[in-house]
């Protein structure tokens, strides 16, 4: 579903139509909730909606823990490519060490997993389903997978793209209750075949261009299990318990690996953040201490400007707001957007340590010949180094935790990386726990460190 | 031919004139007191000699006239290659001495010689541990400044301007920090320097210690010398 063009407030799609008619099934009004795709499932299991329709896919780890309706759409997993590639990437296996873009908790990531693991694929996790065909047309990715009513919309939208013919698997897309709704879910179940029956379903689909010969097969299947008889062949309906859906621990055990990698990448990214920022920070700093008029407005307009907006905001802009003119790799967009926005913090701190250097410091210097250069360097910047140093190390802690933030520009980081676990396992509650370990592990050490600092030379230099 | 000639000097400070055409020269191996009461400009006189207080009238002159002397006239603050002449002239010794709170006593009697005039470091720190061992504090030369009592803390200061061997010297209420004994060791100090060949020019309040080691006084009043 998406937004209405005409009226951004509604939402509008098959699954909409699907709603009101299991609502008008029920005798109920449908009521439209808000949920990021990847955490549909805890949420539901907490009662935040009743039902899920939003292109979920059938996975045994959803049977085992939700209560699943029937399924109401089948559909075949798609690779889409740049035209000018179509000859040469037709499969994963001709995607070897290449970056493939799909879309997260959905079952062509887990197929992008296994490819990573037989063809050394690099998967590229996205947040929505639009991005991954754009970084497609502009070269950031080399193929999306994704199904196949994504992949046309994403190929209607970018004339430069083709999708591929090659067979890349099946599934149905079903709609999710909380395990308790079971009663509930059987009396949905009883409406969706009646619409598969009498053709409503049907009327839905073609209204908006999705039927095609994969339906009435998927429908009588569905049907005929319902009386025991034997349908068409095809896809098997329920999926049989398979390696995801271990248990949750099992799963986080098997997880593990990745999660230290991802925190590998988290503590990088923070490191090469921070010293951008530091770097940033002084000469900001220093610019606004001792520049000339412009060169302090202009200066503090740009930390005014960074301070002042989100840095989620930041580095959807560095990564998808600059693509028309630079396409920065997902990982430097991420250093800047980072280092560029703790910096702005770094130069007032800076800012106030040089100040907080007492002036006659700096007129001894002078009485003794330094230059201006000299001072900063010699007498100001080692004393307001250590000012800084403890609010730096707060700084770096935070900096640590706010580098989540970039899992929003596809990169794979602790959180990231949990979350993908999370939406295999179905709940937040051990692989946020492992989380929560690994980011204190890194993030403990460092408040400890400026604990110290604090007190080693927080007392001296006042006296 | 005189260390320290000042002209009919005039300082502005917050838009008032604070001191208002005072003029005297001070010669090589004296010591001239500059006294008054609290905000009679006597402080301002010295920092306008040390560079640090823009001349708006008269002029201050360093050294004789014709062998390399600093002049300092109505303008901006001395900068570059003009501020490195005047302080290979002139030194100064704040009153709370103004010691660089991140160095030990040493480096701070070093740091200028090494990077202003550009001696090796070894050399920079032994004369630095001679000046403090002169002085009475070569035992405290790796101790920091918040470490030091104020009489050390002093001695340091006054380490850090003779290592860059100024004619001239400017003492800030020397003896404001001091206890009685402390003060006479001070006179002691200050009397062997000039018995040297120094200038020394102190600001002070402190009639003990004019009439201990003085050769002549000034007395300011309201920005202005009112008998010498």
């Amino acid at each position: 579903m998406e937004a209405d063009p005409n009226d951004t407030s509604r939402v509008v799609g098959f699954e909409v139509d699907i709603a009101a008619l299991v609502a008008t099934g029920l005798g109920r009004t449908p009521r439209f909730v808000q949920v990021g795709f990847s955490n549909l499932d805890p949420a539901v299991e907490r009662g935040d909606f009743d039902i899920g329709l939003s292109g979920i896919e059938d996975n045994p780890g959803r049977r085992a823990r939700l209560a699943v309706t029937v399924p109401y759409y089948e559909f075949r997993e798609v690779l889409t490519v740049r035209r000018a590639d179509a000859a040469r990437f037709r499969s994963l296996a001709d995607l070897r060490g290449r970056r493939v873009a799909t879309l997260g908790a959905t079952g062509a990531a887990e197929i992008l997993e296994r490819a990573r693991r037989e063809h050394q694929v690099e998967p590229v996790i996205y947040e929505d389903d639009v991005h991954p065909y754009t970084d497609l047309a502009v070269g950031r990715v080399d193929a999306v997978l994704l199904d196949a009513v994504l992949a046309e919309r994403g190929v209607r939208r970018n004339a430069a793209l083709a999708n591929q013919s090659t067979d890349m698997g099946v599934g149905h897309y079903v709609g999710i209750l909380g395990s308790r709704d079971a009663a509930l879910r059987d009396r949905i179940d009883g409406l969706l075949r009646a619409a598969m029956r009498d053709g409503r379903m049907q009327a839905i689909f073609t209204r908006w261009g999705m039927w095609n010969e994969d339906q009435p097969r998927l429908y009588a299947r569905v049907l005929a299990e319902e009386s025991g008889s034997g349908g068409p062949e095809g896809p098997p309906l329920r999926p049989g318990r398979t390696a995801e859906s271990e248990s949750a621990s099992a799963a986080t055990l098997r997880y593990l690996p990745a999660l230290f990698r991802a925190a590998l990448i988290t503590i990088v990214l923070s490191f090469v953040s921070m010293a951008l920022a530091v770097a940033s920070g002084v000469l900001i700093a220093t610019g606004r201490v001792y520049g000339g008029g412009p060169l302090r407005l202009l200066l503090t307009s740009w930390v005014e400007l960074v301070r002042g907006t989100p840095l989620l905001l930041q580095l959807f802009v560095l990564y998808f707001g600059l693509e028309a003119f630079v396409q920065l790799p997902a990982i430097v967009a991420a250093v800047l957007g980072l280092g560029l926005n703790y910096g702005a913090y770094e130069s007032e701190i800076y800012r106030g340590a040089l100040q907080a250097v007492p002036p006659g410091q700096l007129e001894a210097a002078r009485t003794l010949g330094f230059s201006q250069w000299q001072t900063l360097r010699l007498v100001r910047g080692p004393q307001a180094f250590k000012f800084a140093l403890a609010p730096m190390t707060n700084d770096f802690v935070a900096l640590l935790k706010d580098s989540s933030l970039v899992s929003m520009i596809t990169v794979v980081e602790l959180t990231k990386q949990t979350q993908i676990l999370a939406a295999n396992v179905g709940s937040w509650f051990l692989p946020g726990l492992v989380c929560a370990a690994m980011y204190l592990a890194m993030s403990l050490p460092l408040s400890r460190l400026a604990r110290r600092l604090e007190q080693r030379w927080g007392a001296g230099i006042h006296a | 031919m005189s260390a320290l000639a000042v002209r009919d000097l005039q300082v502005v400070r917050g838009g008032r004139m604070v001191v208002e055409g005072v003029s005297f020269d001070a010669q090589p191996g004296e010591l001239l007191a500059l006294m008054g009461a609290s905000g009679s400009g006597k402080t301002t006189v010295l920092r306008a000699i040390a560079g640090l207080e823009p001349v708006a009238g008269g002029s201050i002159e360093l050294g004789p006239p014709d062998a390399g002397s600093v002049r300092l006239g109505p303008g901006p603050l001395p900068r570059g290659a003009a501020l490195r002449a005047l302080h290979a002239r002139v030194g100064m010794v704040f009153q709370f001495h103004n010691l660089f709170a991140h160095l030990t006593a040493v480096h701070n009697v070093s740091l200028a010689p090494v990077h202003v005039r550009g001696e090796a470091r070894d050399a920079a720190e032994r004369t630095a541990r001679r000046l403090l061992e002169e002085l009475g504090v070569g035992g405290r030369a790796e101790a920091r400044p918040h470490e030091l009592s104020g009489g050390e803390a002093q001695r340091v200061a006054i380490a850090r301007a003779l290592a860059m061997n100024p004619p001239v010297l400017l003492l800030d209420e020397p003896t404001a920090s001091l206890d009685p004994e402390r003060r006479a060791d001070l006179a002691r100090t200050v009397r062997t320097l000039v018995e040297g060949g120094r200038t020394v020019l102190a600001a002070t309040h402190d009639a003990d210690f004019v009439r201990g080691c003085a050769d002549r006084v000034l007395l300011l009043q309201a920005g202005r010398i009112a008998s010498e």
